[in-house]
Order: C-alpha cells, then sequence, then structure tokens
C-alpha cells in the first residue's frame, strides 16, 4: 500500500506539457518566478543585512549586497550577544533546545501515532468525542491555556523540570498530529487489519507489526511539524523552564529585544538565521518526502 | 465512556482503550478541564490569582463595553477571513502551477516552503524591517527618484493589517500549497484522460471535478489555517505590538494583557470564553460533517 | 572599614568560584545598554559577598516579563528573586503567603531610617510586614532635548514644554520630528503622566490620583491636560520606532528634538558618549511643575524550602539596600538611589537635577502604588488609542474619567 502512495505521487498529473517556449509556458513560469522573488525577497534581505557592518546598513539600501563583506554579526550572534549579564550569544541555546527537542518530538508523535491507530481501527465508544474535543483543543490559543497548565503542572510535581516542557509540547502537538496519523491509517485497507487479526495479532502486535513499518512518510511529516513548531517556540520554553534550560528562541528573543544604543539589525538577522537553521535543514532535507507525506496524511480523510 | 457497567464491554479494546489513554486524558483533563476552568473563573472578580468569588455577568458586561476588545474582534475577523481566503486560494493556485509538469519543481517548492520554518516572531521581525518606511521598501522607491511613493502600512491604522497579511501568506502559504499539491496528487490520472477526452476545458475540469474530489484536502486545511489564525499573536506582537494605537490588536493579545499585565484574570478569561465560544460556533459544523454522516472503516 | 571590604572582597572570588557558594537565580527585565551595565554591578557585588548570581534575564520590557515571572511563581518552581515595580504588581503573590517576609533584613539594617523617601518601603510593606527591597527610584516625568537640533536652527534650547511647543514648527521645518514617541504602548501613557502634573499642577494631580476626587479629574484642569496632550500628538508624527530606547536614539542622533521619557533615558545617553547639559539637555517636570514621581524597582525574594537559599536571599536583600551598591547600581542605571546618605558626587547634571528635588521633597507616589494594574492597564490602552488615532481630547477625556472612577 506504502508503495501504491509512492507510485501514485511520484509524478505530476496534470496534462502533458507543451512546446517550450509557448505563451502558456511562458505564462507559467513567469508567474511563478515572480511569486517566487516575493518568497526569496525577505531571506535575501536577511542574509544580505547579516553580512553588512552598521555603518554600511544605516546609509544604505537593504536589498543591495554588502560593499564589505563581514563575519562578524554572525560570531556576535552565536557567541557574544549579550543579555542582561550573559555575553555568550545564542550558544548557550543550542543544546538546550537540541535537548528540549529530541525527547518532546518523541514522545509526542509516539502518542499521535498510536491515537490515530486507535482511533481508526480500534474504536471505542466515545472515541469521536474525544477527537472531536481535540480538535477543539487545537483552536485554544496558547496563551489561554498557560494558567490551567500551570496548576497541571504543579499539581504533578513536574513544574520548570524539562519532562514538564515535554509533557506540554505533547499535550499542545496533540490534536494536529493525532488529526494527520488518522487520516493517515484510514487509508490503510481494512482487508489488510482483519487478516492480521484472524492470525490473532493484537492491539500492539498489529500497530508495530503492520502499521509502523508502513507510516514511514507520515512519520517525516510528523516529524517536521514538530521539529519546526518545538524549536521555535519561545512562549512554553520560557515559563516553563529555567535560564540553565532555555531554549535558542528565548536567546534569540533576549538579542532581538535588548536594544543596546542602536539596534544591531545585522546581528539580529544573523541571530535569526542561526535559530532558523535546524527546522530550515530539515525542510531543505526533506522536501520531497514532506509532500508525500502530507499526500498521505492529509488527503485522505 | 461505555455507559453500560458491563465487564465484557469495557474489556472489549481493552488495549486499545489503555494506548488511547493519554489522549484521554489530554482530552478530558487539559482541553475540557481548561475550558471548564476558564469559563467558571470568568465569572469570578479574579485579579492576580484564581479567586472564587462570584461577580455574575460583569466581566461581560465591560468586556463588550470595551473599544479595544471590539476592534480586536473585527481584526480577527477581517484578518481571518482575508488569510483564510487567500491562503487556500493561492495555496491551491499554486499548487496547480507546479502540477504542470514544470522544470525545478522541487526548487520552487522548497523556496515556497521555505518561510514555514521560521516562527512568526522571526516572520515578524523580518517584514517589520522590509516594512519600516525609511529603510525598507518605501525608502528604497523614494530613493529611486519616486519621491511621492507611500507604503507604510505598519504605521498607518488603515493599512496595517495588509501589513501583518503580507507577512502572513509569506509564512504559511507554501505549506497550505503543500497540501494542495499532495491533494493534486491523488487525484486519479483517468479524471483527466476522461475531461479531455470528453473536451472539458482544464479550468473547469479544476472547478466543477477537481475542487470536489478534494474536498477532505480542503476540510484538513481549513483546520489547520483556521486554528492558526484564531491563535494569532506573535506575529503581531513581533510586527505592530498591536499598534499603531489599537489598529492591530488581537483577541489573544487582549487575553493575555488582561490576565498577566493588568491582572485581572476574570476580565482575560472571560475574553477567552468568548474566543472559546466562537471555535465551537466553527468547530460544530465541522464535527458533523466530520461524524455526522458516513462513519469510516 | 574599607580596606576590609575589599579584603574580603578579594577573598569571597576566590570562594564563590567554590563549591560553597549558594546559587541564587535572578530575574529581571534590565537589558538595554545602560541597565545591563547597571545590573552587572548588582551581580558583581553579589558574587563578590560569596554567592552567585545567576541572572534570568528577560528581554522584552516588564510586559514580556512578568507573566513569566508570576507563572514560575504560582507554578511552584520560583526564581531566587525577581524584579517587580513596587507598588501593587506582587500584591496578591505576598497576600498568597509566596514571598519571603524580610522585616527581620529591613531592622537589622535599619531600612526605616535610611530609605528615603519612605514611600518606597511602605510600598513594600503589607499589614506591617516588608516584602520587598527597593532598588532605585525612577521618575517618568523628564524632558530629553538634543542641543544640536536647536544650535543647528539657532534657536535657544527651550527650558519648559511651552517653549518646546512653540519651537516644534522651525524643529519640523528642518526636517525633523519635534517628539520621537515610540509605538509600544506604556510609552503612550507615560508621557500622558507626564504631562498630567507638569500642565495640571501638584495639587490638581494629588486630587485625582490619592483623593480620587472624580470633579477635579472631569474638570478644566485635567482637560487643558488633555489638550497639550493632544499637541503633543502632533509633533510625534513620524517617529516610526517602537522601543522606548530607539526613540532616546533618534534623540542622542539629532533626528529628533526632544522626547518624554523617564530619567532611565540617561543611561542611554551615557552609553553613546554624551555629556549631560552640552550634548542634551533633561528637563524634570517637562520644565513646568518640577514634582518626580517615586515609582522604581524593588527586588521580591519568592520563599524557597531551602535554608541555605533563604539566608542568601536575606543577604541579597541586605546588600541591595547597602550604599556602596547603591551607588555603584544607580551611577550606572540613570536613576536615583532610594537613600538620601549616600554620597553621588560622580552624578551627572541630569541626575543632579534628580537628586535636588528628591532632597527638596519635590517627590509623589507612582501610578503603581495608586492604582491597580488594571486601572492602569485600561488607561493604557485608552492613552495609546488617543495618541495613535485622531480621537478627539474631549472623548478622551470623559472615557479616561470614566475608568478611573470605576478602580
Amino acid at each position: 500500500m506504502a508503495d501504491a502512495t509512492t507510485n501514485l505521487l511520484d509524478g505530476p498529473s496534470g496534462p502533458k506539457p507543451r512546446r517550450k517556449f509557448s505563451r502558456r509556458n511562458i505564462m507559467l513560469y513567469g508567474i511563478l518566478a515572480m511569486v517566487c522573488i516575493y518568497y526569496v525577497v525577505p531571506l535575501w534581505v536577511m542574509v544580505m543585512t547579516s553580512l553588512k557592518g552598521m555603518p554600511e546598513i544605516r546609509m544604505g539600501n537593504i536589498f543591495a549586497p554588502p560593499v564589505e563583506v563581514t563575519f562578524q554579526p554572525w560570531v556576535k550572534a552565536w557567541a557574544e550577544a549579550c543579555t542582561g549579564l550573559n555575553c555568550d550569544g545564542l550558544s548557550r541555546g543550542f543544546w538546550n533546545s537540541v535537548q528540549i527537542m529530541v525527547p518532546s518530538v518523541i514522545i509526542s508523535i509516539a502518542i499521535a501515532s498510536v491515537n490515530g491507530y486507535a482511533l481508526v481501527n480500534w474504536k471505542f465508544k466515545g472515541s469521536e468525542v474525544f477527537f472531536t474535543i481535540l480538535i477543539f483543543g487545537s483552536f485554544i490559543p496558547y496563551q489561554i491555556m498557560l494558567y490551567p497548565i500551570v496548576i497541571l503542572l504543579r499539581e504533578m510535581g513536574i513544574y520548570g523540570t524539562l519532562w514538564g516542557l515535554v509533557l506540554v509540547h505533547s499535550i499542545f502537538g496533540m490534536p494536529i498530529l493525532t488529526l494527520l496519523f488518522r487520516n493517515y491509517f484510514t487509508s490503510v485497507p481494512e482487508e489488510l487489519f482483519k487478516a492480521a487479526r484472524v492470525d490473532g495479532a493484537g492491539f500492539w502486535g498489529i500497530y508495530f507489526r503492520i502499521m509502523l513499518p508502513m507510516s514511514l512518510p507520515i512519520f517525516v511529516v510528523a516529524i517536521i511539524l514538530q521539529v519546526t513548531g518545538i524549536w521555535n517556540d519561545f512562549l512554553f520554553g520560557v515559563v516553563f523552564t529555567k535560564p540553565d534550560l532555555y531554549p535558542m528562541t528565548v536567546q534569540l528573543n533576549n538579542i532581538v529585544n535588548s536594544v543596546q544604543g542602536v539596534k544591531e539589525y545585522n546581528v539580529n538577522m544573523a541571530a535569526t538565521m542561526l535559530t532558523g537553521l535546524v527546522p530550515l535543514f530539515v525542510y531543505f532535507v526533506s522536501g520531497k518526502l514532506f509532500v508525500r507525506g502530507i499526500a498521505a496524511g492529509a488527503v485522505k480523510g | 465512556m461505555s455507559t453500560k457497567p458491563m465487564g465484557a464491554r469495557m474489556l472489549r479494546n481493552l488495549n486499545a482503550k489503555i494506548a488511547a489513554l493519554p489522549m484521554i486524558a489530554t482530552a478530558i483533563v487539559v482541553f475540557l478541564g481548561g475550558t471548564i476552568w476558564s469559563v467558571v473563573y470568568s465569572f469570578t472578580g479574579s485579579k492576580l490569582l484564581p479567586k472564587f468569588k462570584f461577580v455574575g455577568l460583569q466581566q461581560y458586561e465591560r468586556l463588550w463595553g470595551n473599544s479595544r476588545w471590539v476592534i480586536s474582534i473585527e481584526n480577527l475577523f477581517w484578518y481571518g477571513f482575508f488569510a483564510l481566503v487567500f491562503t487556500i486560494s493561492i495555496g491551491f493556485l499554486l499548487a496547480v502551477l507546479l502540477d504542470q509538469k514544470i522544470r525545478f519543481e522541487s526548487a520552487f517548492r522548497t523556496i515556497l516552503l521555505y518561510p514555514f520554518a521560521l516562527s512568526f516572531i522571526v516572520t515578524g521581525l523580518v517584514w517589520q524591517w522590509l516594512l519600516n518606511p525609511e529603510l525598507g521598501i518605501q525608502g528604497i522607491v523614494r530613493g529611486m527618484g519616486w519621491e511621492s511613493f507611500t507604503f507604510d502600512p505598519l504605521y498607518t491604522p488603515e493599512l496595517v493589517l495588509v501589513g501583518l497579511l503580507m507577512a502572513g501568506l509569506w509564512q504559511s502559504t507554501g505549506f497550505v500549497m503543500c497540501i494542495m499539491l499532495a491533494g493534486l496528487r491523488g487525484i486519479d490520472e483517468d479524471i483527466w484522460k476522461a475531461s479531455r477526452v470528453d473536451g472539458i476545458a482544464k479550468w473547469k475540469t479544476y472547478l466543477f471535478v477537481v475542487i470536489p474530489m478534494m474536498r477532505p484536502v480542503f476540510i484538513t486545511t481549513l483546520v489547520i489555517v483556521a486554528s492558526g489564525i484564531i491563535k494569532l499573536y506573535d506575529l503581531v506582537v513581533a510586527m505592530t505590538s498591536g499598534g499603531p494605537g489599537n489598529a492591530s490588536q488581537v483577541p489573544a493579545m487582549y487575553v493575555y494583557d488582561y490576565m498577566f499585565q493588568a491582572q485581572n484574570l476574570g476580565q482575560g478569561l472571560a475574553a477567552s470564553t468568548m474566543m472559546l465560544l466562537s471555535v465551537l460556533i466553527v468547530l460544530i459544523p465541522w464535527a458533523y460533517l466530520e461524524f455526522g454522516g458516513k462513519k469510516h472503516g | 572599614m574599607k580596606l576590609t571590604t575589599k579584603l574580603l572582597a578579594a577573598s569571597a572570588i576566590v570562594s564563590a568560584t567554590t563549591v560553597g557558594a549558594t546559587e541564587l537565580e535572578v530575574t529581571h527585565w534590565w537589558t538595554s545598554g545602560g541597565e545591563a551595565a547597571a545590573v552587572a554591578e548588582l551581580a558583581k557585588a553579589f558574587d563578590a559577598s560569596g554567592d552567585k548570581w545567576i541572572d534570568g534575564a528577560i528581554a522584552g520590557s516588564g510586559g514580556t516579563a512578568r507573566p513569566i515571572m508570576i507563572s514560575r511563581i504560582t507554578g511552584g518552581d520560583p526564581m531566587g528573586a525577581t524584579q517587580f515595580n513596587h507598588g501593587q504588581q506582587a500584591l496578591e503573590l505576598v497576600e498568597a503567603g509566596l514571598m519571603l517576609d524580610l522585616t527581620d533584613v529591613a531592622e537589622a539594617n535599619n531600612w526605616k531610617d535610611v530609605i528615603f523617601p519612605s514611600s518606597l518601603l511602605d510600598a513594600c510593606t503589607i499589614d506591617g510586614r516588608i516584602y520587598c527591597a527597593p532598588v532605585n527610584i525612577h521618575s517618568p516625568e523628564w524632558l530629553w532635548l538634543s542641543n544640536k537640533v536647536y544650535e543647528d536652527l539657532g534657536l535657544p534650547v527651550p527650558t519648559n514644554w511651552n517653549e518646546f511647543v512653540a519651537s516644534a514648527d522651525a524643529v519640523r521645518a528642518a526636517g525633523k520630528v519635534p517628539l520621537a514617541l515610540g509605538n509600544q504602548p506604556w510609552q503612550s501613557n507615560l508621557a500622558f503622566g507626564a504631562m498630567q502634573v507638569a500642565v495640571a499642577g501638584l495639587d490638581n494631580w494629588k486630587a485625582v490620583n490619592m483623593d480620587k476626587n472624580m470633579d477635579v479629574a472631569a474638570g478644566a484642569e485635567y482637560a487643558a491636560v488633555f489638550k497639550a496632550a493632544a499637541d503633543a500628538r502632533a509633533l510625534a508624527v513620524g517617529s516610526n520606532v517602537q522601543d522606548w530606547n530607539q526613540a532616546t536614539n533618534l534623540v542622542i542622533t539629532d533626528q529628533a528634538a526632544g522626547q518624554i521619557m523617564g530619567d532611565w533615558a540617561q543611561g542611554e545617553f551615557q552609553v553613546a558618549g554624551e555629556v549631560a547639559g552640552t550634548d542634551y539637555t533633561c528637563l524634570p517636570g517637562l520644565g513646568l511643575n518640577a514634582y518626580l514621581s517615586t515609582g522604581g524597582d524593588a527586588f521580591y525574594f519568592p520563599k524557597l524550602d531551602d535554608a541555605d537559599k533563604e539566608a542568601a536571599q536575606k543577604r541579597l536583600a541586605a546588600l541591595l539596600v547597602a550604599p556602596e551598591t547603591q551607588v555603584a547600581f544607580n551611577l550606572k542605571k540613570g536613576s536615583l538611589p532610594i537613600r538620601g546618605d549616600v554620597d553621588l558626587s560622580a552624578a551627572n547634571d541630569c541626575m543632579k537635577k534628580g537628586l535636588e528635588l528628591l532632597a527638596a521633597g519635590n517627590v509623589m507616589p507612582s501610578g503603581d502604588m495608586l492604582w491597580t494594574p488594571d486601572t492602569q492597564k485600561q488607561v493604557e490602552d485608552l492613552m495609546v488609542e488617543f495618541w495613535m488615532t485622531d480621537l478627539a481630547p474631549e472623548v478622551a477625556h470623559e472615557r479616561w474619567v470614566d475608568i478611573i472612577s470605576n478602580n
């Protein structure tokens, strides 16, 4: 079944292309090129700005490439920018972010995939009600839930620990991930499941031996979404941890918002890009898998 | 769960129920419990800490008499309306363009998708800068000789939502495009063959055949995009902090500001209850569509 | 005494790096240039005394930082010490029994007599017990002017708000912004607060803010305040910045003629190497009614279940109020010390003006002490609407009276 999906998704399904320089093609590529300019300009500006010195920024054109290339802003953003008394830039937060992200991603995906599987193949009374509540939950702004979560974590005695934060990420990642896994498992032929049942396989047996091996694409999507979401999270990271565990985004916020005299746009931009590197890398590497996984997770419903 | 206290019933699917416990706990304790907690305390005069001092509808009366809240609701409505329409329509159109067997598809896709990897805080910062009247687009165009050119959305109350939309669309359209592209790839090739044989115009095939077939894709997209819009907060904080004036205030900011800065928990929760209510209004039709009709296997 | 302190400090630096040091995490929102330099003084002094300051700076003003601090305290994972503006911000946390009682520290160090003005200590006192250590006095009622802007125009530097307004057209004509104003809500509020006492005068100010006399609030004097604020907002058109220190920077770089900002703006001028009196001019009370409100920052100490930490918290509390720390900290921060008995001869012109006003008793309590955060936030919402749109002053006045009479 996974193979079938793959084949289906490999090629575009639109009509066949015509001559190379037809009016249609010029229009098509023209529009795409224009759209791409809109998408690329901010990145271009970020990169160019991060390579300029402050004097050049102040007088210059933000779109122009630097006259004099300097990597100082990058060095400063990574290792020297100050927040309060800590002048070690983003580097402090990098490992914290990794430390927070890895368990959060693993646990939230594990839970959500089991949820999706149970929702599709092992429906029980009320399972859809819980799922609806979960979807409802995805609409609740995090800020609103802050207080109840504080109380919950306090009662559980894990406020301020890494596990508290992992729990929070698992909770708030659950709705959308469960939706994706549920949609994905719906597309798995029921016969497969029934055959396994006849062979005497149980809940976990089917999950580990049949469902898991064929759900690579949706796992890729889930990993991408969670890595991005958790890596970029600021609110939970700052509220539910301590300074020695602050993720990179907190440092980013601190660097960007601690204006010392003049706003150092070049350092800000370098810091911004450094913080975005991990999710960006994941996207660039897994572009094709992402579309394939989304196809499987979002399309079948 | 089961209303009939029959042991056999409870034991059926026992493993599944155990496995679903985290979900059940999250749904009941966090989302349902949190919601009920919020609603209950919205009827109290709680200040910094939750205290059960019942004040009736007072918080709600004050809320709807507050011009900032009313502006927030209007802003969210217009931003939400345009963001939904534009992300979904542009996302779909881009997906259609990419689905024309073009060259460099993966390059185009990557370019359109990369902003989604960046947080709203980052998005807000970059666009705040691009739209900075002195350094950004306006300054550049003026510098090229067009002195009277004015494009200053972030400092013009009437246009500030346009500025937010520019950034918001930049960040999330690529993701919608990906979902749509995936949906298009899921359409059977035979459909296209049939429509070609019948000589149906391509746009008609898209409009009357493909789009209806992609209904589930559109629903998933709608859920994801709409849930993002209601949560709109980071982008506004990073780009405008709600300004100029109160021109770009959104409900989530009101909730947060009153809960913590104003230390008026009751007021913040009254506002959040109104937000939850609006979510319910959107979600009930969805739940009906999803579960009301045919059951899934 | 001095020698022993030095010796103690020297040996403490050694011991601070050893295992015996008690670590205290201190959260605050002091992240601008001058602020960071000032907080470094506190940390240095604390580390030198044998403990360890773990810095927990959260950038982006108190509005960003306070929710985080409050969440952590109510969540049961408090920091060792945290900044608040003293007044009503931490009131409920104290009432809930989450904060450490500092009364014994206060008595041992005689805070009652040394802390001046005494309203600062009153703001820390709840039911006769003391819960916070004030560290500085901040007054928002200052007008900062760029001397160069006026020199270039061949005009004398204004000596009060009215002259400033009169000269605004000339400034505008020279392509500069008369009044720099950041876009963040609290800055509009601050500007209005400064104009209140400057335009309406101290007696009217007291009647409204302390006695809550709503007739005065609705009266002609306050109508004049709104009128003046409406003039001011016209002068602020064109200063497209967000942060307060970006606005200050417009004045430092002579792109704007003036800014209404608290005395903390001084730190920015200092970091930029500007000299008070020659490069810039400061007018307390906008040069009209030179009264300063004595708000400021204080440190609160959440209760920790750890005797060692509690002792360290008390040591830090005592240290914050100690004369040496006060001098070092406030010189860097540009704020006024919370005790009248310290020598600030190193202070610059502007700080001296502030000190004189303080010594003369030209002080009044701050908004944080007089109004609930809720009322303040509503006023802030109104002010930001008023300053950034063309809301009529009469309408704004009416709505303002409405808000404060429902406090």
